[in-house]
């Protein structure tokens, strides 16, 4: 029952031969060998797995690849340049040392991506709303809150 | 006597000159006391290599767990050897290279491993000096060392680390005394070096267990019963293969079920279909919608006298109150993970486990397979501080590994295998009353708690992972009752007369080490009661603190403190609580304060900022002990006001993170943290000290806003 899908993952076209219920996180992971969205909860319930499917925040764990073949697909990964450079959310987490084990960094990372597309210069509520989906349990989060404050300034 | 005098003192130290002999020949030999795991491995070689790239690699038997300790490892050891840090690097937790540390716990990985690095790196500078005096022709006090090199002073001569071992390492034991570098010249040890693992994380590069991938690698699941002790009894293989792609072993040992497949997916539905086609017998009842209080203190246990002393008088004046902690999860955000490949009679296997060494022996005994067959490798992965699924997830995928040779077998438990399986901190109720004096000092005291034990780490035998006890003939759990729950059950204060008690029994839940152990539980109590007996006593809950603590570190913090609120101007319905403790009253001083708004109507909590002043001793990484007590202050204010482990007469029924809810953004609190350096002291671990304060400093917090006394937790129940 695998069938070939195409996906369209960090600005590249993959093509995958997966069962088409697979949740995009698996494929990711497994085909594409990208460590990015990690699994949390396979419920969308933590923000581990988080991707930005059209510059929009989602989480990976439940949806259907064969539902977002359409769709540009960015992980973690993809938002470093071409010349090695982070983007510059990344570069704020690294600045403010905003991790202690990590694991919910890409969580945390893509959603700020997303908002701060959406909304340049977030006041405090605004980026705890952001992040609302996100779970971060070494209590991280007011490094998190830097980070995305000094993302904001720097652009 | 700082290195250079002690190589004037020494003069050309030629090989083989024992450093020790010329010690004592000196005018004032001194007395040095050699860290522990530096006695257990006292060559310098099982701490310290010189690569051929000019890098230096240091071994630690500690494990990375978000804490920071790998940068810290480095700090030391580039400032020992006089390197650039991007010229170390530190190999973690791993049987095949590392020195057996055993655990990756209690705050004890700076005293233990950074300090043991920090003598093997000062014996190896010692050794490479010595070395290039020789090679060189040059005096070692005409010596510099900078980055790997070793120059004259004067003249052109230098030589590398690498060229004067050529290849070879430094076998020599570390023996005391060992010349450490004198701290006012410290260029690294002390400041805020970033962790260089955080880009790591940032960019995606692998990094964690989950992240390991190998070719040809298979993927397995392991389905639990449905309770506690339920055992199998109907299963049907033939079905599963039928109905799920990808099968390629189902392994069955009693209740123990686990199934490998090509693709992960496949495994997360091979789980799924088993969970529902499977029959299993009913298991032990739960104690579901009992009084917990009530329910646990009739149970039967051992009791312990923790301590006494003076006399416990007879009076009508004791001021008593009782406090409860539920069951708490380590819940990380990564359920735990494992790989493992049998091959050629060898088992190797990758582990988040905190003792990978004891978890060896453990899986030794649980295959059972001679441990001189079996590797194990430390490898990060989610936080949790404590006991988590790392072992069992461990110990199953080498079962299921064994049972499918040749092939990398790479099992992720799933939220609800964690959340359900894991062992939590247990549930604990403690009992307190004082007498005070007409000024208002404590003359008595007297404290009893209840609890299940902090510890069921594996340990280095099987019976404590979950495997073991879902076999045909299950193994019995052995829990120890370790000291865990009575940490900090002895105030910190000074009081003439007290007695102090444990009760332990066991629970309905299995419980193990969760950060900081009994003392979140046991600070919170005492905390909260110094607050109840200040305000009898009429007295601010600073003074009233101060007045009976003798230690000038403790006091030190606490003024901190008080500093740090000092210009804070409250709105209505706001109140700041503070809290001490000194961490299992021989580690690191922490005060905290949080200011709170409880809505009136509502009675709703919110946490609006915390504060902490901590004395960790000698600080190694500055923001690494700031980051440790933001996120310990955070963690804690999450258990104290939400969190609880819930179950039904079946089994645990918090699930995942709706039926186990964590602190989201919405509720987190400020944080502002003032390290309190001391150089001249012992440096100590900081990754513990905030959470007992932190919940009695909200607590304190909530009273002083208008709300209730709130002495059982969680504060605000979903």
């Amino acid at each position: 029952m695998n069938t070939t899908i195409q996906l369209q993952v960090n600005g590249k076209k993959h093509t995958v031969q997966v069962d088409p219920a697979t949740p995009l996180l698996y494929v990711l992971r497994n085909q594409l060998a990208l460590n990015g969205p990690k699994y949390g909860c396979g419920l969308q319930q933590c923000g581990a797995c988080m991707v930005l499917l059209n510059g929009k925040a989602e989480p990976s764990c439940m949806l259907p690849v064969a539902a977002v073949k359409d769709r540009k697909i960015v992980t973690l990964e993809g938002l470093i340049q071409n010349d090695n450079e982070m983007h510059p959310v990344q570069e704020a987490f690294v600045q403010e040392q905003a991790a202690q084990c990590g694991y919910c960094m890409n969580g945390m990372v893509i959603s700020a991506v997303a908002l701060l597309n959406e909304n340049p210069h977030p006041d405090d509520t605004a980026i705890r709303n952001g992040l609302q989906r996100a779970l971060c349990r070494c209590g991280t989060q007011s490094r998190i809150i830097k980070a995305v404050k000094r993302a904001a300034n720097s652009k | 006597m700082n290195r250079r005098n002690f190589l004037k003192n020494t003069g050309c130290l030629a090989i083989g000159f024992s450093l020790q002999r010329s010690f004592i020949d000196l005018p004032s030999p001194m007395f040095q006391e050699l860290p522990q795991s530096i006695k257990r491995h006292p060559h310098i070689n099982a701490w310290l290599e010189v690569l051929a790239n000019g890098q230096v690699r240091i071994f630690t038997g500690k494990l990375e767990l978000g804490q920071g300790i790998g940068t810290a490892i480095a700090q030391v050891a580039a400032e020992e050897l006089d390197l650039g840090m991007n010229k170390v690097e530190v190999v973690l937790a791993d049987t095949l290279r590392t020195p057996n540390e055993g655990y990756t716990v209690g705050s004890g990985s700076i005293e233990q491993s950074a300090m043991a690095v920090r003598f093997a790196a000062a014996a190896a500078r010692q050794k490479l000096l010595e070395l290039a005096s020789q090679q060189l022709g040059v005096p070692a006090a005409q010596l510099n060392m900078q980055n790997g090199t070793i120059s004259a002073v004067t003249g052109n001569k230098s030589i590398t680390f690498h060229q004067l071992l050529n290849g070879k390492q430094i076998t020599d034991k570390v023996q005391a005394p060992v010349n450490l570098k004198p701290k006012e010249s410290y260029k690294l040890v002390g400041k805020a070096i970033p962790r260089s693992d955080i880009s790591r994380m940032a960019r995606g590069e692998q990094y964690y267990i989950q992240d390991m991938r190998f070719p040809g690698m298979v993927h397995a699941c392991v389905v639990r019963p449905p309770a506690y002790d339920a055992r199998l009894q109907e299963l049907d293989e033939k079905a599963l293969k039928k109905n799920i792609p990808g099968i390629l072993k189902t392994v069955v040992n009693g209740s123990f079920v686990g199934v490998i497949t090509q693709e992960e997916y496949q495994s997360v539905k091979a789980q799924r279909w088993l969970q529902q086609h499977s029959k299993w017998s009913a298991g032990s009842k739960l104690p579901a919608g009992s009084n917990m209080i009530k329910y646990l203190k009739t149970l039967p246990g051992q009791n312990d006298k923790v301590a006494e002393k003076g006399s416990i008088p007879d009076s009508n004046a004791w001021i008593k109150a009782q406090y409860y902690k539920p069951y708490h999860m380590h819940a990380s955000i990564g359920p735990s993970c494992a790989l493992a490949i049998y091959d050629n009679g060898r088992l190797h296997v990758w582990s988040h486990s905190q003792g990978i060494y004891p978890l060896r022996e453990s899986i030794s005994k649980l295959l059972p397979l001679p441990v001189d067959k079996i590797d194990v490798t430390g490898v990060p992965g989610s936080g949790c501080y404590g006991h988590n699924g790392a072992d069992d997830v461990a110990a199953d995928v080498a079962l299921l590994a064994m049972a499918y040779a040749g092939k990398h077998v790479r099992l992720q438990w799933t939220r609800s295998d964690e959340h359900a399986w894991e062992p939590y901190g247990s549930a604990m109720i403690m009992e307190a009353a004082a007498l005070l004096d007409d000024a208002g000092n404590i003359t008595a005291w007297l404290y009893e708690l209840w609890s299940d034990t902090h510890s069921i780490r594996p340990g280095g035998d099987a019976n404590n992972l979950l495997a073991a006890q879902h076999y045909a003939t299950p193994l019995k759990e052995s829990s120890r009752f370790s000291s865990g729950a009575n940490r900090n059950s002895e105030p910190y204060y000074a009081i003439p007369n007290q007695r102090i008690e444990a009760h332990f029994f066991k629970g309905p839940l299995r419980t193990s080490a969760l950060r900081s152990l009994g003392a979140y539980a046991n600070i919170f109590a005492i905390e909260s009661f110094m607050d109840e007996l200040a305000e009898k006593a009429g007295k601010d809950p600073f003074t009233f603190r101060l007045m009976h603590l003798q230690d000038e570190r403790a006091k030190a913090v606490i003024r901190k403190v008080q500093e740090m609120i000092s210009n804070i101007q409250l709105p209505a319905n706001t109140g700041i609580g503070i809290a001490f403790s000194r961490y299992k009253n021989s580690a690191s001083y922490c005060a905290v304060a949080a200011q709170v708004h409880v809505q009136p109507a509502t009675g709703a909590i919110e946490v609006q900022k915390m504060w902490s002043a901590i004395d960790a001793g000698e600080v190694i990484n500055l923001d690494g002990i700031i980051n440790q007590t933001e996120g310990g202050m955070i963690q804690s204010a999450s258990w104290t006001l939400i969190e609880q482990v819930k179950f039904d007469a079946q089994h645990v029924s918090s699930r995942d993170w709706v039926s186990y809810p964590i602190m989201r953004f919405n509720q987190v609190p400020e944080v502002e943290v003032a390290v309190l350096n001391q150089p001249e002291e012992k440096a100590m671990g900081a990754g513990e000290a905030a959470q007992g304060p932190a919940a009695a400093a909200i607590a304190n917090a909530v009273y002083k806003a208008g709300g209730r006394r709130i002495r059982h937790l969680p504060m605000v129940p979903s």
